[in-house]
Order: structure tokens, then sequence, then C-alpha cells
């Protein structure tokens, strides 16, 4: 069942299905975000936000607002 | 004579670009400015085998080709433009081992530019540590390239590199995959619209307007067999043309890179887990940076006595050695003393810079973005304005050059607008002279009154600035894109190298930019000081003499009296006179009054200045402060500066916008002066304000 990145809890792993929103910058999709990528939660801050994620072995943090649009499957 | 190569050092942020540039070219190395625009300039020349020359240049990090900022600009400007005098014959790519994935995305771009690139993979050091192994034949026929294997920390590999961008005519020109081919009609329609032109070299332009909207280009006008696409469309065709280029990376590194995740070790998940913790992670940058304050204190206290000390004896030195007459004057009053009020500063400076840049090349740094984010939001802030904040504490220009990585254009301009109320260092003299000499020694639980007021006025400075952004926030609309991306590098300890460097380079600039100000308003005070019009000035002997005749002051006493009697009536004087009624009832004379008028220029002027004008006539060897210490209140007695007067000057420098670089640079980075002069009026005026307040209410 796809979700939002926004979801992912600290430890799960997901695979990044869908990118194409026009909310997302370019930068995150040069940085490795991209479909098919493994994406996990490495650490959030408090209000879980922003994000601590490790994209394919890139480690980068967003904000909330933009982890909304990113579409993935989470697999264990 | 050979020629120079042109050598442009390309890489993403957190490649250790930088190490490899001073690796090359050692203290051979100049910083600049591009013409135009505040983004850092950074040149060296290194010698390569064979008696060739290199003239390097160390472009501002970037993640690919697509600008989205004003220093990534820098880049493509220099790569699209082949008139550029420094448009390179050679382009050195810098990679990072560990992430050179998302490395190869910018090097295939500049490779479609069809300009010899060499691939140099840095931290190879930490291969082993990591479990990667390369096969080097095979990325380098992939990647139609040359490849230097280096580590700047081993100080392995940079004889080899030397070697290969002295050979750079054997490189590849041929770029190592078609990009094209995401929308192969468009390219081809655009290829028969431009035959003289560089395919890519055309894609570039055209999405760089749609990123950043600055670039003037004519050469480029839409033609009419060509059909030109919407923002949105090229926007995904950019989403395309990344999708290609990170399989063709994936294709190269699948046979050309093995990776043993069993022998892969990993501090980053033990440090993030205390550093960015909810709880502990905020605990330990407070105590970060307690220890700095604290450390520039204590560490610097030592030096600055000396200095302040060794000054007031070269003054007295040169009166005694050279002849009498008015250069020794202006040497021994004006100079000496102007200068002393900028060499003072060199310890503080350079431990400010050292902490900031190791914590910068720890990696810490983005850490603490990640922390204060949510925070500085509720304040229409971004965590990345915390690094301006911070480094602020040295000097807001640099700061206000960091906000350039704040994507969304409110946050930074709240960011910018806001900066100048953190404490500089430049406040520091000004503070410290002023504390010790109003505030008692006394301590409470152990602490020193005097470094607990230093402290209140840091957390004043901070807290000027996170509530006046919050009121920013509130009054700005501006609707821009906001978005966060940002980097988490591995953490590595500080090259010594790299850190040494910046704290030279930064308090060099410091020292000659603020340097030059402040001696030519030392120069012009003296001059103001030492001589004034009409008769009262020149017949001050006769005039003092007279009026002194009844009673039999000694001589000196009598020189005393005319020293002062010629300054209050010499040029400086009488316009210290004409602004007196404006700043009296903050508790200042008018000496005071000319030390405030001239820090506008600069605040670290103000030490400077009263020691000049407090020098001019005086014999005796003393140092600023004592000197301070004797002033008188012309009309109330006492000492002049006293609590009531002393608290007033110190939230007027803690508020007042007093600084025309920074105005300089927030009028270059806001490309208005309608933000500098905003930050002018109402700093200067709320300053004003306050100190009235202040001493209104405890005189």
């Amino acid at each position: 069942m796809p979700t939002t990145l926004a979801k992912l809890k600290r430890g799960e792993r997901g695979v990044i299905i869908d990118v194409s929103s026009i909310h997302i910058p370019l930068k995150l999709l040069e940085m490795g975000c991209l479909p098919g990528n493994f994406v996990e939660l490495v650490q959030v801050a408090p209000f879980a936000d922003p994000m601590y994620l490790n994209i394919n072995g890139t480690h980068l943090a967003i904000r909330k607002e933009t982890a909304i649009h990113i579409l993935i499957d989470i697999i264990l | 004579m050979s020629k120079q190569i042109n050598v442009a050092l390309i890489g993403n942020p957190n490649t250790g670009k930088t190490s490899v540039f001073n690796a090359l070219t050692g203290l051979n190395q100049k910083v600049g400015n591009y013409p135009g625009i505040t983004v850092e300039k950074k040149e060296g020349i290194c010698k390569l085998p064979r008696g060739v020359k290199a003239h390097i240049i160390d472009l501002p990090g970037t993640y690919s080709l697509n600008a989205s900022s004003v220093d990534e600009n820098v880049v493509i400007e220099l790569l699209l433009n082949k008139n550029d005098k420094d448009f390179p014959d050679v382009a050195v790519v810098v990679s990072d081992v560990e992430n050179l994935k998302r490395n190869l995305l910018l090097f295939t771009q500049i490779k479609d530019l069809e300009i010899p690139t060499i691939l140099v993979i840095n931290m190879s050091d930490r291969m082993k540590y990591k479990g990667i192994s390369l096969d080097l034949n095979i990325l380098e026929e992939r990647l139609k390239t040359k490849i230097a294997l280096v580590s700047t920390r081993k100080r392995q590999g940079i004889e080899e590199l030397k070697e290969l961008i002295s050979s750079y005519k054997e490189l590849s020109v041929e770029p190592c995959m078609h990009a094209s081919e995401i929308d192969q009609p468009y390219f081809d329609g655009l290829r028969k619209a431009f035959p003289n032109q560089l395919l890519y070299k055309l894609w570039l332009v055209i999405t760089q307007d749609v990123n950043f909207g600055k670039t003037d280009r004519n050469e480029i006008d839409p033609v009419a067999e060509f059909k030109t696409k919407s923002k949105s469309d090229l926007k995904r065709l950019q989403q395309k043309e990344t999708i290609k280029r990170y399989q063709f990376i994936n294709d190269t590194l699948k046979i050309g890179q093995t990776i043993d995740l069993s022998t892969a070790k990993d501090l980053r998940i033990k440090f993030d887990r205390i550093l960015t913790h909810k709880v502990w992670g905020y605990v330990i940058f407070f105590i970060i940076l307690l220890t700095i304050f604290q450390a520039i204190y204590d560490w610097s206290s030592v030096p600055m006595d000396f200095i302040d000390g060794a000054f007031a004896s070269l003054s007295e030195w040169v009166k005694n050695a050279l002849p009498q007459g008015a250069f020794t004057d202006l040497l021994a009053e004006g100079i000496i003393p102007g200068l002393s009020g900028i060499v003072i500063f060199i310890p503080q400076i350079a431990f400010l810079f050292l902490f900031i840049s190791v914590l910068e090349e720890s990696g810490y740094m983005s850490r603490v973005v990640f922390l204060m984010d949510r925070v500085m939001r509720r304040f229409g802030l971004s965590g990345k304005s915390v690094v301006p904040l911070i480094s602020g504490t040295a000097c807001a220009i640099p700061a206000i050059m960091a906000t350039r990585n704040i994507e969304s254009w409110k946050e930074r301009l709240i960011t910018i607008l806001v900066t100048p109320f953190t404490t500089c260092s430049a406040r520091l003299p000004v503070y410290l002279i002023i504390i010790s000499l109003v505030i008692p020694q006394g301590r409470i639980f152990g602490l020193g009154y005097q470094a607990l007021t230093l402290m209140l006025l840091y957390l004043i400075g901070f807290g000027a600035a996170l509530i006046s952004a919050m009121i920013l926030n509130k009054i700005l609309k501006i609707k821009s894109k906001t978005f966060f991306v940002v980097e988490m590098p591995n953490y590595k300890w500080p090259l010594f190298r790299n850190v040494t460097l910046t704290v030279i380079e930064k308090t060099k600039s410091f020292v000659f930019g603020a340097g030059k100000i402040i001696l030519a308003i030392s120069i012009i005070l003296w001059f103001l000081a030492s001589y004034g019009p009409g008769d009262d000035f020149n017949n001050a002997e006769e005039i003092v003499t007279a009026q002194f005749a009844s009673e039999s002051l000694d001589d000196d006493a009598l020189q005393q009296q005319i020293a002062s009697y010629k300054l209050e009536h010499s040029f400086i004087g009488i316009t210290g006179r004409a602004i007196e009624p404006a700043i009296r009832p903050l508790g200042y004379d008018w000496k005071i009054g000319i030390a405030i008028v001239s820090s506008f220029a600069a605040r670290e002027v103000f030490v400077g200045t009263l020691a000049t004008i407090y020098s001019v006539g005086s014999d005796d060897e003393d140092t600023i402060k004592n000197r301070m210490a004797g002033e008188v209140n012309p009309i109330l007695g006492g000492p002049l500066f006293n609590f009531a007067s002393g608290i007033s000057l110190l939230l007027f420098y803690a508020f007042a916008m007093q600084c025309m670089s920074t105005l300089a640079v927030v009028k270059k980075e806001t490309n208005t002066w309608k933000w500098p002069m905003l930050q002018l009026v109402l700093m200067s005026g709320f300053a004003y304000v306050v100190a009235l307040i202040a001493y209104q209410l405890l005189k």
C-alpha cells in the first residue's frame, strides 16, 4: 500500500515510488531521492520535523512538508 | 615558456574539494570576489611536473549544473563562457569515495560540456574502513576519463593528480552518456535550430532560466522552427534527465565498484544517536556554545592585555625617539592609537574563526541545522539561519554571505535583516572596555559580574534578532517557495591544514579590511582634533594663560588646561558640541558623541577614536582604559563613564546598526538599498530610544 514518506517511522525502511510532485525540488532528486531507491528514517527532531533520512546511502534532512509529497512503499 | 594551464576544481559540497585545493596550492592562494557579486573566489598557483604552471580556481560547491543559488550559478557561468579568462583547459571533478554515486551526477554533466575532465576520488583512505573496492580501469573506460585516487588526509595521490593535469591534452572530451535520449524529438529540433552550438550547453541555458531567472542571454532567442516548452514540461524533462543520469551511474558502478557491507563500519549512527537526540542534542549544543564563549574570553585576555600595553609603550617611544613635529604627533597620537584599536581584536577573531571552522569541517554544523530548524521556523527563520547567527558573533559580513544556502527567499531575507543584531566581534572592544569601567568586580555563584554582563549582552543580541525576525515574519508579505534540503555529511576529524588556512585567511581579511577604515578615520580625526578655526584655537595659549594668571598653576597643570581648551575649539570640538544636545540625554559628552558618529563607519572605531581624542595633547604613557576612567563629566562632575552612562552606551551599541561594510553587503545580497537603509534607520533609532530610557532610569 503506497503511503507518504512523512509516515515512515524510525527504523523502518521504504522504497520510493513517486517523486513527480512539483513540490519536490530538483535538488532532492539530484541527491538520490529517485523511484526505486531505498529510504530509511535515521532520526527525527522534536515534532517529527525535520526528518533525517538515509536515501540509498546519502544522508540528508528534509522538512515534513516536503516528505508528504514523496510516495513510498514501506517494506520491513 | 609554456602557457599557464587553467584548472577548475568542481565538486559537490563536503567532498573535500577545498582540501584538494589547499594540497595543490598551499599558501600560493588568494581569496577575492567575483566581479559584482559577493561570492568568494579562491584561486591559486600550482607547479606541475616539467616546469608547467597551473592556475587553479576552486569553484563553489554544487550538486549539479542546475543552479539554485548565486554561488552555484558562478560554476555554470564560467563553464558556459568560453571567452572567460578563467575558462578551464581542464576540469577536475572532486568526489568522495563514500558518495561516489551522488558525486558522479555532476561529473556526467560536465563531461557533456566536452571539457577535458579528470575525476578525483578523494578520501581514499576510508575505502578499506568502508569495505569499498574500485576497479579503476573499468571506471576510467566507462566514464571516459582519467581517475586520480587521492587522500588529502594522508597526502597521497596529489603528485599523480598533478601529472594528470599536466598531460590534460590526452584526455577524452567525449560525453560518457547520451542525455538527449530523454526526449529525442525535442533535442533534434534544438540541434537543428542552433547547429553551431553544443547541445548540452543549449539545454543548460534553457533550463537555467527556469531554475534561476538571472541569466540574460540573447543568443538563444526562440527561433521559428524550434518549439519551446512550458516551464513545468522543462522541469519534468530535468527530472527525467536526472533519472537517466543515475541509471547510467548505477550501471557503471555495478561493475566498477563493490561494497562489502560486512566490513563497513559506521560511527555516524552512534554519534548521531546522541548528537541529534531530542534532548541530549540540544544540551550538547548549548554546552559547546558555552565552552566556545568561555574559551574565547579566557584565552584571549592575555594577548589582548599585552597588545594594549605594547601599543601604549610604542606611542610613548615614538614621541621620545623622533624629533618633535606634526608628523611625530600624527604617528603617536593618530595612527598608533588607531591601529591598536584593530590589532587588539586579532586574538578573539582568530579563536572565533577557529571554532567555527572546526564545527563546519567536522560535519557538526549540519546537525545543528537539523536540530534548530523547527525552533527557528517559529521565528520565520530556517535551521540554516543558525549558521549565520552563530558566525555573526565573529562578523556579520561573512554571516550574511553564509545565508546563500537558505533556499526560501523570505527566510533568507529575514536572516539577513536580523543577523546584525548578533554581537559581532567589533562590538567586543567597546563592551569589554565599558564593562571594565562601570561594572564592579564582584562574583555571584562563582561567576564574575563582568562576565555575566557580557553573556547577557550576547543574549540580548540573539533575543533582539529572534524577536525582530518574528515581527518581520508577520509583516513581510513575500510568497516564496520554501524547501529545505540539507546534507548530513559523515563526521570527520577536521584537517589541521584547512582550519589553519581558514583562520589565517579570515583574520587577515578582517584586519586589512577594517584596518584601512580605522587608519583613515584615525588620521582624519587627528587632523580635526589638532587644528581649529579662528582665534580661539590659534591663541589658546595666551587665552588660557591669561585666564589662570591669578591662580598659581604649575607648568604641567597649565599645559593640561591649554590642551583641553585647544581640543574644545578644534574642528572636532566644534562638531562635537554641535551634536551634544542630541546625546546629552543619553549621558554622553561630546567626545563620546564623536566616537559614536565615527563608529557608524565601523563599531570598533569607537575605542580607537576615544584613544585618539584623549591622546591628542597628553604626554603621559597610559592605556586607553585609564584615560577613559579619568574623564570627568563636565556638568555633573564625577566620572563620565559611570553605571548609568555605561549601561546606556552598552545598549546603544547592542542595537545600533553601525557598520558601513555590513550595509554594503546587505545591499549586494538583496540588490536594493531599501533593506540596508531600513536596517540603519530602525536599528539605530531603536538603539537611541533604549539608551535614552536606560540612562534616564538609572541616573
